[in-house]
């Protein structure tokens, strides 16, 4: 491990930056899945980058953490690495790759396959935390329908979809309804990871560093993906087993081998890929 | 004027340490967790209420409390938090006796209902596995927690705290060195 | 067989080195020092200091170095240090009435109390190229010295306040919002605005106020005056209550002076646009100034029917540090969610084909 960083606090953030993000963190608890604004702070890394994520983090870990960092569900993704190697530099923390060793998951754009314990955390990396971005830019309007749960514009949305293709086609950052009030960016995962969001013993907390918001689903709520009677949620993934590890259930990143239409599929899970190929090299 | 008495010992980690014990508390209503060992705080202030208002009060929030002089003193030394004139001007209620009502207090609005001030409330004890029945949010089935030394009427201000959702008020029990939580979604059935 | 990309941590390292290799360019050449950033290149340390919301030569002068000359991440370098110093108060409104000035011109009188400081400017200047500059060390004629206008100098907005043709400013002691501290929330109060301008990027700023001029939201301006100076940096302590002073600090400052037709309670009068940023930023000054007085439209009662008049598209977007992470994120693995989309993408087309053949079929 390199040793921490001289002259800053741990987890770079003053203390009573800490505490501004850890009072928004409890309301964002009490009040699941509503968006509360904080005073982001300018990171050492690029808005967008993961700020909001890094931020909160920053703001629950302590010395006996764990922490594992992914991005495309990989730890050795350029972005994980560079996240990883900051907070081995200013908290000095463990680290793993091994989601069943983390206390802290921080994540941009999956779920890991691997389901989560009530000892666990994970924060999710947010781009953009509001789900009407697309469909109202305005803040203060979508402020005002949030606070009278008028989702109908994101309703028709859908039906638009289903009009016209036949099902609905928004395939990742697809809107849940948590604990039955407010609609809710689940980040940008695919869809397929939406259910594992639904009543998960782990605590998950959403940071948006640029947004400035910071929201959260406490453990075993409902998590609801929208859809319509006759036109149900149904999760997507690559039609395959991956080539590395067999698995049939878990999402799959494609590859493609050559320019002649070669392609192959792999877990986009890493660890949980690494980790069916040495059980099975084991009993071998 | 009496000698402070210190706050936390190492005061990021501390902080850290019991912020996890606050927020898995409010992840988690009714189950208790440990706060504030080796604090000692000018009565009657316990010591999880003294962490609690350590770890997440300062300059920029307000403070209202019932817990007299030495309290004050102590909290505007290691806090700095300004106080509040009434209750329901305040982000932080710290209650040693009987709390303000929670419908006196600050419950934020429609938009910006994360406005809902925080009530710290000293109790006798806090058990877990007996007395109330608590669902919602955080809670796989039921938990159960029994509370002594709360107002009577407690619950059913609860219950309309609870009817007004997202506006609201969280609650956090603390008792010696113990404290549970009761996020504004929870529900409360008497055992 | 595929074997998932490893080694990224190597992988950064080792571009972080040649990185640092290209900043330094041939090393046959000298070295350049902060220092020479700081002294011959004052105006990128100026827009360094504005746009990184941090009032610091040398540390500007570092980060343009570090940066390889790419102001807007020198920008952000400066502000993700800010970030990292203790606040221990906040300074005295400046003084700019009682500017040491070193420029001074007005567009709207020709001749006034102060007057006409043309000052260091590239006004008025042939843009032709000067070959004397690539021979190093030649001499350099000194610049001739006049009389430095002595006392204060009237700002031209107080001179048409007191006809009682600009609408006044009423002064107040509320405490102005901080958006280093809170994010933003709309609507916003003017300070808060002309906070979110005075950092923001100077081309957005330059395109914004052009366009007011260009007839999207404009309101007929004039320059009232620039004026570019010194002014001193006050602090007082609460325990002491008088002010000590802490330095001085290198501003320009635009007035802007702006028709306005009146409203049912106010009278047809001029109004005014302010500009003000750290060291010498005419242009950042003067687009500031057009787009505050564009965004005050709603509260004079005029229409909001263009961009530079609308709060949440100037106010969100004007911040470069935050506009270069987001659309360079788009350099991110997105694999994720491209995949979601590219299986979308075939079960509608595969949806369409079997729809086609039962037509054909049919």
């Amino acid at each position: 491990m390199s040793p921490v960083m001289e002259g800053y606090n741990f987890a770079y953030l003053d203390e009573a930056t800490k505490r501004m993000l850890r009072r928004a963190i409890l309301k964002a608890v009490a009040i699941p899945g509503h968006q509360i604004p904080f005073g982001a702070r300018e990171m050492p890394l690029p808005y967008g980058w993961g700020t909001g994520g890094i931020q909160v983090t920053a703001a629950i870990l302590g010395p006996s953490d764990t922490l594992k960092v992914i991005d495309q569900g990989a730890d050795d993704t350029t972005n994980a690495v560079s996240i990883r190697r900051f907070f081995t530099r200013v908290a000095g923390v463990a680290t793993t790759e091994r989601t069943s060793e983390a206390t802290i998951i921080q994540t941009r754009h999956r779920i890991p396959e691997q389901a989560l314990r009530e000892d666990q955390v994970i924060v999710y990396q947010v781009p953009q935390p509001e789900p009407l971005s697309r469909l109202e830019p305005r803040r203060a309007e979508t402020k005002r329908l949030h606070s009278l749960a008028d989702y109908g514009l994101m309703h028709v949305r859908l039906y638009e979809d289903i009009a016209r293709y036949g099902h609905i086609a928004k395939a990742y950052d697809y809107p849940v309804m948590v604990n039955g009030r407010y609609l809710m960016a689940p980040s940008p995962i695919p869809a397929f990871d939406n259910p594992k969001m639904d009543r998960m013993p782990a605590l998950q907390l959403f940071g948006a560093g640029r947004e400035k918001r910071i929201y959260a689903v406490p453990p075993y709520t409902e998590v609801k993906s929208l859809d319509f009677e006759d036109h149900p949620f149904r999760p997507i993934r690559a039609p395959h087993a991956c080539a590395l590890c067999g698995s049939r259930e878990s999402y799959l990143d494609e590859v493609i081998t050559d320019d002649r239409g070669g392609r192959l599929f792999v877990c986009s899970d890493t660890d949980y890929c690494s980790g069916r190929v040495a059980l099975r090299e084991a009993a071998e | 004027m009496s000698v402070l008495t210190p706050g936390f010992a190492d005061p990021v980690l501390d902080a850290q340490a019991i912020f996890r014990a606050v927020l898995e508390a409010m992840s988690r209503p009714g189950r208790i967790q440990r706060a504030g060992a080796g604090l000692q705080p000018p009565a009657p202030m316990m010591p999880s209420a003294a962490a609690v208002l350590l770890t997440l009060a300062d300059s920029g929030t307000t403070l209202w409390q019932d817990a007299g002089e030495d309290a004050a003193a102590w909290l505007r030394f290691h806090c700095g938090a300004p106080f509040a004139d009434a209750p329901g001007e305040a982000a932080f209620v710290l209650a040693t006796g009987a709390p303000p009502s929670v419908a006196a207090l600050n419950a934020g609005t429609e938009e910006e209902p994360e406005r809902g001030a925080t009530l710290i409330v000293q109790v006798a004890a806090l058990e877990e596995g007996a007395g109330w029945r608590l669902t919602g949010p955080g809670i796989e089935r039921e938990h159960r927690l029994a509370v002594t030394g709360l107002p009577p009427d407690f619950v059913a201000a609860w219950a309309r705290n609870r009817a007004r959702f997202p506006r609201g008020v969280d609650v956090i029990l603390c008792a010696g060195e113990r404290l549970a939580a009761l996020p504004r979604t929870v529900a409360i059935a008497e055992g | 067989m595929y074997v998932a990309v490893k080694g990224g941590e190597r992988a950064i390292s080792a571009a972080h080195a040649w990185l640092d290799e290209t900043r330094r360019g041939d090393p046959a050449l000298p070295e350049l020092t902060v220092a020479q950033i700081e002294q011959q290149m004052p105006l990128a340390v100026d827009r360094v200091m504005a746009e990184g919301s941090c009032h610091d030569r040398f540390l500007a002068a570092l980060a343009i170095k570090q940066a390889k000359g790419d102001l807007i991440e020198a920008a952000f370098l400066l502000r993700a240090y800010r970030t990292t110093l203790p606040r221990f108060g906040v300074s005295d409104p400046l003084e700019t009435d009682a500017m040491r000035i070193r420029r001074r011109i007005s567009a709207t009188y020709k001749d006034l109390p102060g007057g006409q400081v043309l000052g260091p400017t590239y006004d008025y200047t042939h843009r032709l190229l000067d070959f004397a500059l690539a021979a190093e060390g030649a001499e350099r004629a000194e610049a001739p010295q006049s009389e430095v206008p002595a006392g204060a100098v009237p700002r031209v907005t107080e001179l048409l306040a007191r006809e009682g043709l600009m609408q006044r400013e009423e002064a107040t002691d509320a405490e102005p919002g901080d958006l280093t501290r809170e994010p933003l929330a709309f609507p916003a109060a003017r300070p808060v605005r002309l906070q979110n301008l005075a950092r923001g990027d100077e081309g957005f700023l330059l395109a914004l106020g052009y366009s007011t001029q260009r007839g999207y939201g404009g309101n007929h301006p004039f320059v009232g005056e620039v004026r570019v100076g010194h002014v001193t940096v006050e602090f007082t302590p609460p325990e002491l209550g008088f002010p000590i002073e802490l330095g001085e600090i290198g501003i320009t400052e635009c007035q802007m002076v702006n028709q306005f037709k009146g409203s049912r309670t106010e009278p047809p009068q001029f109004t005014r646009g302010y500009g003000l940023t750290f060291g010498h930023g005419e242009r950042r000054a003067m687009s500031m100034a057009l787009v505050d007085r564009a965004l005050r439209a709603t509260e004079l009662g005029e229409d909001v029917t263009a961009p530079a008049q609308d709060h949440e598209f100037v106010l969100y977007h004007s911040d470069n540090i935050e506009a270069t992470g987001f659309v360079e994120h788009l350099k991110l693995p997105h694999y994720v969610d491209f995949q979601s989309e590219l299986e979308n993408l075939r079960t509608i087309r595969a949806a369409l084909a079997r729809e086609a053949m039962q037509e054909a079929a049919e």
